[in-house]
C-alpha cells in the first residue's frame, strides 16, 4: 500500500513539475514515468541501508540514462526529461533544518546540515555525469561499429 | 549563395538562439542546434559563441559578424522543444530559410503555455504529494496543498506583474511560512517543518541547476557559473524568507 502510494505520488510530482515548467504535453508522460522509476531506485537503495548518497547517486544515474533514451525515442531534448523528474531527489529536509537552526541561532548544527545538504547536490550531480558518460561511450561504440 | 539570402539564414541562427536561451536551455543544445542550422544553411565553418548572456557568430568566408544582447531569462520549455523540431525539419530540407524564420518569429511572440489556474493546481499538487513522500503526516495533506497553491500564485503573479526576480521567491517563501505557522496555531496541520518543506517545493529552481552542471560538465564554464550563481541566489532568496518566519514567529 505504501509502495503503491509512493509510485503514484511520483508520477503525479513529476508531471505537475512538467506543467509548472511548460514541457510538450506529449512529453509529460514521460516525465512521470522517469520519476517514478528515479524514486523506486531512490527508495530501494535507502531501503538496503546503503546510505543516502549512494541512494541520491544512483537514482540520479537511473534518471540520467532513461532520460538519455527517452531523448533519442521521441526525438525531444533531454532536458525535458531529466529535470521535472529531479524534484524529488531535492534534499528539502535538510535544508530546512539547516536554515532553521540558522534562524534559532544554533551554527554549528545548522553548518552540519548545509554540508550534507552540498553533498547531496554533489553525488546528484556525479549521478548526471556518470549517465552521460555511459551515454557517449554508447553512442560512439555504436559508430565505430557502423562504420 | 545571395546576400539576402545569407542575411536571413544568419538572423534565423541569432533568433533560434535567442528563443532558446531566454526559454532555459542547456547550452550544450543550443550551440549543436545553432551549429545544425548554420550548416545546413551552407555556412561551411560558423564561428558561434554563446553565453546565457549574448551571442556572437560570424562567418569567416563572407566576413560578416552579428551580435545578440540577451536581457530576460524565463523558463519555458515548450518553445526549447518546438526551436529543435523546426532545426530537424530544416536540415531534412522540409522547410526553407524563409518560412523557418517566419516560424521561428510566431514562436518567439506566442507558444502555448498552461493557463495559471493549471499552474496552481499543479503546484498544489506537487507539494502535498512531496509532503506525504517525505514521510509527512496525513492530516496536514489538505493544509499543505493550500499553502503551496498560494505560495506559488503569489510567486506567479509577482514575476508576471512586476518582473523582479528574486524578490517574488522571498515574498511567497515568506507567505507560505507565514501561513504554515498560522495554520498550526489555528489545529489545521500538526508539523510546521513539513507543510514548509512540501509547500516550497513548487519554488526550487531546478533547471538552472540541472543546466549549471551540465553546462560545466560541457566545458561552456562561463555559463555554468552563471547559472549557478543564479540557481544559489533563488534558494537563498527562498532560505531568507522562511529564516524570517521561523525566526520571527
Amino acid at each position: 500500500m505504501n509502495l503503491l502510494i509512493n509510485i503514484l505520488f511520483s508520477y503525479l510530482a513529476s508531471v505537475g513539475f512538467g506543467v509548472l515548467l511548460n514541457i510538450p504535453r506529449r512529453a509529460l508522460n514521460g516525465c512521470g514515468i522517469i520519476g517514478v522509476l528515479g524514486w523506486m531506485v531512490y527508495l530501494f537503495i535507502k531501503h538496503l541501508d546503503l546510505g543516502n548518497m549512494l541512494a541520491n547517486l544512483l537514482a540520479a544515474f537511473a534518471i540520467g540514462v532513461t532520460a538519455i533514451i527517452f531523448a533519442r525515442v521521441k526525438k525531444m531534448p533531454m532536458i525535458l526529461f531529466n529535470i521535472p523528474s529531479l524534484v524529488p531527489l531535492v534534499p528539502g529536509g535538510q535544508s530546512y533544518r539547516a536554515i532553521r537552526y540558522f534562524a534559532l541561532g544554533n551554527n554549528s548544527l545548522a553548518i552540519e546540515y548545509l554540508v550534507q545538504v552540498g553533498m547531496i547536490a554533489g553525488a546528484i550531480a556525479m549521478g548526471f555525469f556518470l549517465a552521460e558518460l555511459v551515454g557517449q561511450v554508447y553512442f560512439k561504440i555504436r559508430t565505430v561499429k557502423e562504420s | 549563395m545571395q546576400d539576402t539570402q545569407m542575411q536571413e539564414l544568419i538572423d534565423s541562427v541569432m533568433l533560434a538562439g535567442k528563443i532558446m536561451i531566454e526559454s532555459g536551455a542547456d547550452m550544450a543544445r543550443v550551440d549543436d542546434t545553432l551549429k545544425r542550422i548554420a550548416r545546413n544553411g551552407g555556412i561551411k565553418e560558423p564561428k558561434i559563441f554563446e553565453t546565457t548572456t549574448g551571442i556572437m557568430m560570424s562567418v569567416p568566408d563572407y566576413k560578416l559578424a552579428q551580435v545578440e544582447p540577451i536581457q530576460k531569462r524565463t523558463i519555458d520549455l515548450e518553445k526549447v522543444s518546438r526551436v529543435n523540431d523546426i532545426s530537424r525539419a530544416f536540415q531534412l530540407k522540409k522547410i526553407t530559410v524563409e518560412e523557418m524564420k517566419v516560424k521561428l518569429e510566431f514562436i518567439d511572440k506566442k507558444a502555448p503555455f498552461f493557463a495559471w489556474t493549471w499552474q496552481v493546481l499543479a503546484a498544489a499538487m506537487i507539494s502535498c504529494t512531496l509532503m506525504i513522500m517525505y514521510n509527512g503526516h496525513w492530516q496536514d495533506f489538505i493544509t499543505t496543498a493550500v499553502i503551496g497553491g498560494l505560495g506559488y500564485a503569489c510567486y506567479y503573479f509577482i514575476n508576471t506583474t512586476f518582473k523582479i526576480k528574486f524578490v517574488s521567491e522571498f515574498l511567497a517563501s515568506l507567505v507560505i511560512g507565514a501561513l504554515s505557522v498560522l495554520a498550526v496555531r489555528n489545529n489545521l496541520g500538526i508539523s510546521v517543518g513539513m507543510i514548509i518543506i512540501g509547500s516550497v517545493m513548487p519554488l526550487v529552481p531546478g533547471v538552472p541547476i540541472t543546466n549549471s552542471v551540465r553546462d560545466v560538465l560541457a566545458g561552456h564554464l562561463l555559463s555554468g557559473l552563471a547559472r549557478g550563481t543564479e540557481a544559489l541566489l533563488s534558494a537563498s532568496a527562498i532560505a531568507l524568507g522562511i529564516a524570517m518566519v521561523l525566526r520571527f514567529m
